[in-house]
Formats: structure tokens, C-alpha cells, sequence
């Protein structure tokens, strides 16, 4: 799997190493575009909010290291980071900063559990859409059996619409065991797309470890709530001749891993893409450092950025409709519900009427 | 491998049992409680509709049912009406019949009534006109019929004595 992964990362992330180098060469000493998004889009062990002439607004996360046979070693991101000044990277207790990269000094393993900026921006998230949605379930409590109001009567629709048409239409009628799953990846993946679209915010939805967790849990409640049916249509495929099979199997279970890392990729490459474009017309000002590219700069960057508004939503929407539809194919029951066929309305299996 | 493409261990711990632990929370105080509330409201707005559909075809039956009482009640009042017409008319026509038959009766008796004194008062006639028979034959006899003239005259004289009577 691990092996896998990094095959196809190497081909989607040759694009960019085509574009990475022209950049660094060009502004040699000056502003350098592809290195500011990169930072910008990257994580790090501080949270740097805004520069202004007299100085840098910064807040120092803590480090949490774990070297095997040292054991434990938290501090503050203020002993070993340079911050925005240009210098020999900083020592502390035999750890060291190389490109946002904590390394020991000596060149032993190190485990870095550090709450980074996008750890801290993933509690934030966390703690926001529990104060939320607790609201909103009060409001449930309050307001029992009359209209919702409030925060209650923003988020109800988007809920009904995720159980109608999305949980319900492509699950069936075991939808509901899905439904927490759903509901969280799905607000989750938005707040965190809007949250990283605010200035000064960190980049946590468009970061590839984030939505490797979020594939993989697709893929384990997947496997897990697979039948019968469903490993039939991997092992024996309907309809494909027996010489076939072996070919079909490979594909198919080839097909299995593919699903949720086409997940993995959509999102974070949606996300990264989209701050990139935004960066890359900001950076514009400071590339030709005149007053005449301002009105494209503006008009442009603000373009994308309300395209990024629709995306982030876009993108969690996909996300839970792929999610829901990829649980829907392991927990059929019939697997003729490929030809549409199978089924009732209300989502019961029809029998009698169909042999 | 550029570092925004290499997934760091931290970050994958982290979210991992951050976004676990929202989960939980929230399946447990928010969607739980939230998707229940949805259902329960659902479920009621259902039911009140499904009662409303159910009133009213009651209501369609209660109505119908009352056009139809209403319908028998005219019905049975036409059925009254005629058949109070038709006793009525049996009536008339009985007591027609009875007055006939009793008025026919009466004339009859009063027929035989008139009868029996006509033939009564014959009877009598005849027995007067025999006795005056007798009494003018009598006294014709008596006086011997000797003058025509006086016998005439006598005769006269009786005729007035009956006319007298």
C-alpha cells in the first residue's frame, strides 16, 4: 500500500517539480514566489499570523519529540525557531529545524508529534464544530417538535440534505448507521476549506496527511460494512468470462484502493490548487512591484477566491457523496442494483416481483 | 518528493484521534440527538397530515352519510304523503259509498213507508167510496126512487155532502 502510494504521488508531483526550479533560479535573492506559496501552503512549527515593518506577529507552538531511548521531549517552538529571520538553524536539547523538518542533531530517529500549525488549526476546527453542532442539538431540545431557529435552522437543510440525498439515496435503507460518519466528514471538510481560505490561517484540508486519514477511515468502514455481493463482484464479476477473471480480479482489487486515494488526492489537490492560484495572483504585486497590476491582481484574486467560497464547498460535498457511495456498493444486497433494477422505491429488495 | 506531498507522521496521529474523537462526540451530543429530533418532527408532521386526510374522509363519509339520511328521510316522507293520500281517498270513497248506501236505503223505506200509506189510503178510499156507495145507495133506495127530478136533486145533494168531506 505504502509502496503504491508513493508510485502515484511520484506522477501527480511531476508537474511540479518541472515548474519548482525556474522559479528559484530566477529571483535568486529577492522575493520568490514558488517558495512563499510553498511556506504558505506547507505546514510549520509556528503560527506566523502577519509581518508589519516592526516586526513579526508570531505565536510558538509547543514541539512534542519522541526519540526512541530519550523518550519524551516537549518544549516551546521558540528555542529552536528562527522565525522569518535568515540564520544557522537554532539548537535545543539535541533537536533542530531543517525546512520545517524536526531533526536530532546527531542524526537519530525522531518522532514528531509537535502540535504544528495545522494541529492547532485541526483542534480549532475541532472545538468550533463541537460548540456548533452542540448548539444546534440544543436547539433540537428547545424548539422540541416546532420550527427550528437560529443556528439550528441554518444547519438543518444541509443535514436533511446529506440524510436524503446523499446517505439515504446511495446506502439504502442502512443508511443510518452511517449517518455520524457522514455528517462529521462532511462539515469537517468544509469548515476546514473555509477555515484555510481566511488570511493568516493554516492550509489544514489541503494538507495530504489530513486527507489520508479521512480516505483510509473511508476505506476501513467500507471493508467493514462489506457482504457478500460485494466481494462477488470483486472475485467473481458478473458477466466477465472465466479466462478473464484473473485479469478482472487484479483491476478489481486493484479498484478497492484506488477509490479512496482518488479521495485523498481530489481533496487535497483541490485545496492546495486553489491556494496556490490565489498566492500565485498576490504574489504578482511583489513580482513586478508596481500599482498597474493591481486591478488584474485584485479582480483575479478575488475571483478565485469566491470560486474557493463554491470549491470548499464543492469539494466536501464529493467527498461525503463519494463516501456514501462507495459504503452504498458494500452494503448492497442485490447486485443487480447496477442495472437500476432490484429494488423498491422506499429501498426494500423486491423479490417476488423481480424472478 | 516536495514536503506538501509526503503525509508527516504527527499530522496523520493527530488527525487521526482528533477527528476520531470529534466523531464520537459529536455522533453522541450532536447527530444522535439532532437526527432523532429530525425523525420524531417528521414523524409527527406525518401523522398530522396522515390524521388530517383521515378527518377528512370521515368528514366525505359523515356528509355523505347525511345526504343519504337526508335522501331516505325525503323519501319516506313522499311514501307517507302518498300513502296518507291514498287512505284518505279510500276514506272519502268508503264513506261515499257508506252515505250512498245508507241514503239508498232510506229512500227505499221511504218508497215502501209511501207505499203502504198510499195503499193504506186506497184501502181507505175504496172502504169510504164502498160505505158512501152503500149510504147513497141506501138512501136512494130509501126515498123509491119516485120523481127523477128529486132523485137527481138527492144525488146532488150527496155529491155535496161528499165534497164536504
Amino acid at each position: 500500500m505504502k509502496r503504491l502510494l508513493s508510485i502515484l504521488l511520484c506522477f501527480v508531483s511531476l508537474s511540479v517539480f518541472a515548474n519548482e526550479p525556474a522559479g528559484e533560479g530566477a529571483k535568486a535573492e529577492g522575493f520568490n514566489p514558488g517558495e512563499m506559496i510553498l511556506h504558505h501552503i506547507g505546514d510549520s512549527h509556528e503560527w506566523h499570523w502577519l509581518a508589519t515593518d516592526n516586526g513579526n506577529f508570531t505565536t510558538y507552538l509547543p514541539i512534542i519529540a519522541y526519540r526512541p531511548g530519550k523518550g519524551l521531549s516537549v518544549f516551546s517552538s521558540k528555542h529552536i525557531s528562527n522565525g522569518e529571520a535568515e540564520g544557522p538553524a537554532k539548537e535545543y536539547d539535541g533537536l533542530k529545524l531543517e525546512h520545517e523538518h524536526l531533526v536530532s542533531t546527531d542524526g537519530s530517529k525522531v518522532y514528531d508529534f509537535s502540535i504544528t500549525k495545522n494541529i492547532a488549526a485541526l483542534i480549532g476546527s475541532a472545538v468550533l464544530m463541537l460548540v456548533i453542532f452542540t448548539a444546534v442539538a440544543s436547539g433540537y431540545k428547545k424548539n422540541h417538535g416546532r420550527a427550528p431557529k437560529g443556528v439550528q435552522s441554518f444547519f438543518e437543510p444541509i443535514i436533511v440534505f446529506i440524510r436524503d440525498e446523499v446517505a439515504k439515496k446511495n446506502i439504502g435503507p442502512k443508511y443510518e448507521r452511517y449517518m455520524p460518519y457522514l455528517l462529521t466528514v462532511f462539515f469537517f471538510i468544509w469548515f476546514n476549506n473555509l477555515l484555510g481560505l481566511t488570511p493568516g490561517a493554516a492550509n489544514l484540508s489541503g494538507n495530504i496527511a489530513v486527507t489520508m486519514v479521512l480516505a483510509v477511515l473511508t476505506l476501513i468502514i467500507t471493508l467493514a460494512s462489506s457482504n457478500k455481493y460485494y466481494w462477488a463482484h470483486i472475485f467473481a464479476t458478473p458477466g466477465v468470462p472465466k479466462p478473464l477473471l484473473p485479469i478482472m480480479i487484479i483491476v478489481e482489487v486493484i479498484g478497492i484502493f484506488t477509490k479512496p486515494f482518488s479521495l485523498m488526492i481530489r481533496l487535497f489537490a483541490n485545496i492546495t490548487a486553489g491556494h496556490i492560484v490565489v498566492l500565485s495572483f498576490i504574489s504578482l504585486v511583489f513580482i513586478f512591484k508596481s500599482w498597474a497590476v493591481a486591478p488584474v491582481t485584485l479582480a483575479f484574486g478575488l475571483f478565485i477566491n469566491v470560486l474557493e467560497l463554491l470549491v470548499a464547498l464543492l469539494q466536501a460535498f464529493i467527498f461525503t457523496l463519494l463516501t456514501a457511495m462507495y459504503i452504498g456498493g458494500a452494503v448492497e444486497e442485490h447486485h443487480d442494483a447496477d442495472l437500476q433494477i432490484g429494488y423498491n422505491e422506499d429501498g426494500s429488495p423486491m423479490h417476488a416481483a423481480h424472478h | 518528493m516536495p514536503a506538501f506531498l509526503s503525509p508527516e507522521l504527527g499530522l496523520i496521529f493527530w488527525q487521526l484521534v482528533i477527528f476520531l474523537l470529534v466523531l464520537f462526540l459529536l455522533a453522541k451530543f450532536a447527530w444522535k440527538p439532532i437526527l432523532l429530533a429530525l425523525k420524531e418532527r417528521e414523524d409527527s408532521i406525518e401523522g398530522a397530515l396522515r390524521m388530517a386526510d383521515q378527518a377528512k374522509l370521515e368528514m366525505q363519509q359523515l356528509k355523505a352519510g347525511n345526504e343519504k339520511l337526508l335522501a331516505e328521510a325525503r323519501q319516506e316522507r313522499d311514501r307517507m304523503m302518498q300513502e296518507a293520500t291514498v287512505m284518505a281517498n279510500q276514506h272519502r270513497e268508503a264513506e261515499k259509498a257508506r252515505a250512498t248506501a245508507e241514503a239508498n236505503t232510506i229512500i227505499q223505506q221511504a218508497r215502501e213507508a209511501i207505499q203502504t200509506e198510499k195503499n193504506a189510503a186506497l184501502a181507505e178510499v175504496k172502504n169510504t167510496a164502498a160505505k158512501l156507495s152503500l149510504d147513497i145507495a141506501e138512501r136512494i133506495l130509501r126515498r123509491e126512487l119516485t120523481d127523477p127530478a128529486a132523485q137527481t136533486q138527492l144525488v146532488d145533494s150527496y155529491l155535496k155532502d161528499v165534497k164536504l168531506n
